[in-house]
């Protein structure tokens, strides 16, 4: 059949998907800021408020705002487990008896964080009941919450004197009513189209071609998975997540899941820019994390289809853990943006990576989140390090800072380093402990020397950053690592999280600083580049050492 | 206020409000999709196959098939092999001695039992898939098995090659993924041939 050269598809699918996104981005940023700027309610909306028994239009201070996401994501924690514990009294469980207890903290912590960690088997664990109610659910509204805590600190920005920055309810909401659900409904339908399977058919067994027997479980599959892309979620339906082929058919739906989850968190810069009322604003935010991303991509793609390393040289290519219909390139593509943008599905496994491509995603992760990073904490995160960009310029002339016409002082910087120092010590803190304690060592690392170094560093960068994949060689399912791992998604999350509400109630209450001539321009490509060089920089100065003793070591070794 | 009984207040507006969107998301939605795909039940449904009129399995699922007559599939680490409710990966480091000595036994028994030189063994008959349920091979693992096929099945090389032409598939829309052979529904019509 003739055909492309391999390097020209590879350009190509990379060249569709970032032509994809950048049509789409500046349509949906908008929609975006009109839905947060909007100030009707719509029927529905004005139902579920009823219903929960909270005024719209009531706006609240930011410790109120942050009880708002505390309490919502206590609630949601403690259902979620409920609902695990109690399969077995529930409909539609197949069967399952209720989920463990460890297993089932971990998995409510990990749904609820955005993270969706994965300690267990979908498909021998979770009934359709508890993966469409319970996990799928929180697919969305955790989603939601990133999304809140972002719209609320652009209101820090953008509003002068005043103690009130928004309502989560509303905000929360319409997030889920005007934006996800409509996005979800319909790719959803494109993945139905792809052979994506969307069913309730408990375990059938049957006889296959060959006479023997094989026993295929159905289930809602496309709703789950469109939303878990979207909202940069990705727990899988299955164990083996979008490798699986009832959750990834085809090669043409996988590069489709690819932009699903890239195109929330790319367009929220638009709906920013919009915000503050200056879309070259959003433009250097943008420029910042496509760049960051493209680079992981070209990376982790180049990484993969070279292919070193002595497993993939002795195979003659680096296809362990890698599905024939989607190859080295679209398992690179999907690798490297599941891990820029904290989503966690994978399409293929990357303890098999080439050790430089495996790198790239725990790098990505290690980068915060923010190249572009999940729906709405990507991109507050990089607005944070923003602050810690105009901070380092006003050393450098010996003026006070500003960012968006707001005064960045001393407890505003307080909270941007305490936000920068929290998922770090998270991460270097539990990894530590695990490769540090023989006994824990033992019990989950599969492989030994650098490569085992990488497992763990991999987990408590997925597990601190709420991205949720895994080199799932290592063995996560010991009461320990679900416990431990969980308390990681869970400060991991919400420490951030407070900090950057506190953030808006600074900024908001704040009057506006008039721009001057002396004012640092940040909507520049020089301040883009700035950006950029602190984003490395944070991230080089707090991980290398680390990197140093296990990615790096085995791919020189 | 104080700060715990506003917390108390928040939560059980959040709690009232998560149960009526769970109705709405965890309900209503995964309904409609559930509705809308029944439009195409095939697909929705798995893409089911059949030999001979009775139901043998998905043809997105690899299958295992034991005995030279067939296509061989992948190795598969999905529990004992092509196991659905096992599904997964190896998730053996790109350095892990095992793997590095699994390859070479594979490539050799490969190379045996298909009559061809190791080296011409494609990546893909060496290695696990991601999902431990992949349907493919590339088509230079089916081009190197039609002999074998073909001898076991006393069938015409030619008919065992027309059958592989038509169960390929090139890259999506010319350039997305990899060119593949469905194993199982190769496998299918032979079983039917």
């Amino acid at each position: 059949m003739g055909g492309l050269s391999d390097p020209a598809a590879g350009f190509l699918t990379i060249a569709a998907l970032v032509a994809a996104l950048v049509l789409v981005h500046a349509p949906l940023g908008d929609l975006m800021a009109r839905v947060y700027t909007s100030s009707r309610h719509l029927g529905a909306e004005r139902l579920l408020y009823r219903v929960a028994g909270v005024d719209p239009d009531a706006e609240q201070r930011w410790p109120v705002y942050a009880r708002a996401v505390l309490g919502f994501s206590l609630v949601s924690v403690l259902l979620l487990y409920a609902l695990q514990r109690l399969q077995g009294l529930l409909p539609l469980s197949l069967g399952f008896p209720g989920v463990a207890p460890p297993t089932a903290w971990n998995t409510a912590v990990s749904f609820v964080t955005n993270t969706n960690w994965q300690s267990y088997s979908g498909e021998s664990t979770m009934g359709h009941l508890v993966q469409a109610a319970g996990l799928a659910v929180q697919n969305f509204v955790s989603a939601a919450v990133g999304m809140a805590v972002f719209v609320a600190l652009v209101r820090g920005f953008t509003r002068s004197r005043t103690d009130r920055i928004g309502s989560f309810w509303v905000d929360l909401v319409r997030t889920c009513v005007r934006i996800l659900l409509p996005l979800a409904l319909v790719a959803a339908v494109v993945m139905l189209l792809g052979g994506v399977v969307q069913n309730l058919a408990g375990p059938t067994a049957v006889t296959t071609v060959a006479g023997g027997t094989q026993t295929i479980t159905g289930g809602p599959i496309a709703s789950q998975e469109a939303i878990k892309e979207l909202g940069t979620n990705g727990g899988g339906f299955f164990n083996a997540n979008s490798a699986h082929p009832f959750e990834g058919p085809t090669a043409w739906v996988s590069l489709f899941q690819v932009f699903l989850l890239l195109v929330i968190p790319f367009s929220l810069p638009r709906t920013f820019g919009r915000l503050v009322g200056d879309r070259r604003h959003g433009l250097a935010v943008v420029g910042v994390m496509g760049l960051l991303w493209l680079g992981s991509v070209a990376l982790a793609v180049w990484a993969e289809v070279a292919g070193s390393g002595a497993a993939p040289q002795a195979a003659g290519a680096a296809m362990e853990g890698k599905e024939v219909r989607f190859g080295e390139v679209l398992s690179g593509l999907f690798g490297a943006s599941t891990t820029a943008t904290s989503t966690g599905a994978v399409n293929s496994f990357h303890d098999s990576f080439t050790a430089a491509g495996g790198g790239v995603t725990i790098l990505n992760m290690m980068l915060g989140e923010v190249s572009p990073g999940g729906t709405g904490s990507g991109v507050y995160g990089l607005l944070v390090l923003a602050v810690i960009a105009v901070f380092l310029a006003g050393l450098m002339v010996g003026r006070t800072p500003e960012l968006l016409g707001k005064k960045i002082s001393r407890p505003e910087v307080t909270l941007v380093a305490l936000y920068v120092l929290a998922t770090p010590t998270l991460l270097l803190v539990g990894a530590a402990l695990t490769a540090g304690v023989p006994s824990l060592r033992e019990a989950s690392l599969q492989d030994s020397g650098a490569h085992g170094l990488s497992e763990v560093l991999y987990a408590y960068a997925s597990a601190a950053n709420n991205n949720g994949s895994a080199f799932a060689g290592f063995g996560a399912a010991t009461d320990y690592q679900n416990t431990a791992l969980g308390l990681a998604m869970v400060f991991g999350r919400f420490v951030p999280m407070l900090l950057v509400i506190a953030l808006a109630g600074r900024l908001a209450s704040q009057a506006p600083v008039p721009v001057t001539a002396g004012t640092l321009p940040t909507h520049t490509p020089l301040f883009a580049g700035l950006l950029t060089v602190v984003v490395l920089v944070v991230a080089g100065l707090t991980y290398f050492p680390a990197l140093a003793l296990a990615p790096i070591a085995e791919a020189l070794s | 206020m104080s700060r715990v009984l506003d917390l108390t207040r928040q939560s059980a507006a959040g709690l009232r409000l998560l149960l009526a969107l769970t109705l709405l998301l965890g309900v209503l939605y995964p309904a409609v999709v559930l509705g809308v795909g029944q439009l195409v039940p095939g697909r929705a449904n798995g893409s089911m196959i059949e030999v001979d009129g009775r139901p043998a399995g998905s043809a997105l699922l690899g299958q295992a098939f034991d005995g030279p007559g067939w296509f061989q599939p992948r190795p598969s680490a999905a529990g004992d092999g092509y196991d659905p409710q096992a599904s997964g990966a190896s998730n053996l480091g790109p350095n892990n001695p095992d793997l590095v000595a699994s390859i070479a036994e594979r490539r050799a028994a490969v190379a045996a039992s298909d009559g061809v030189d190791p080296a011409a063994v494609p990546a893909d008959a060496l290695t696990a898939s991601g999902s431990g349920l992949d349907p493919d091979i590339s088509p230079a693992y089916a081009e190197i098995q039609v002999a074998r096929v073909a001898r076991e099945r006393g069938l015409p090389v030619a008919t065992v090659e027309q059958l592989v032409a038509e169960h390929t598939r090139g890259r999506d829309l010319g350039f997305i993924g990899e060119p593949s052979v469905d194993v199982v529904t190769l496998n299918a019509a032979l079983a039917g041939a």
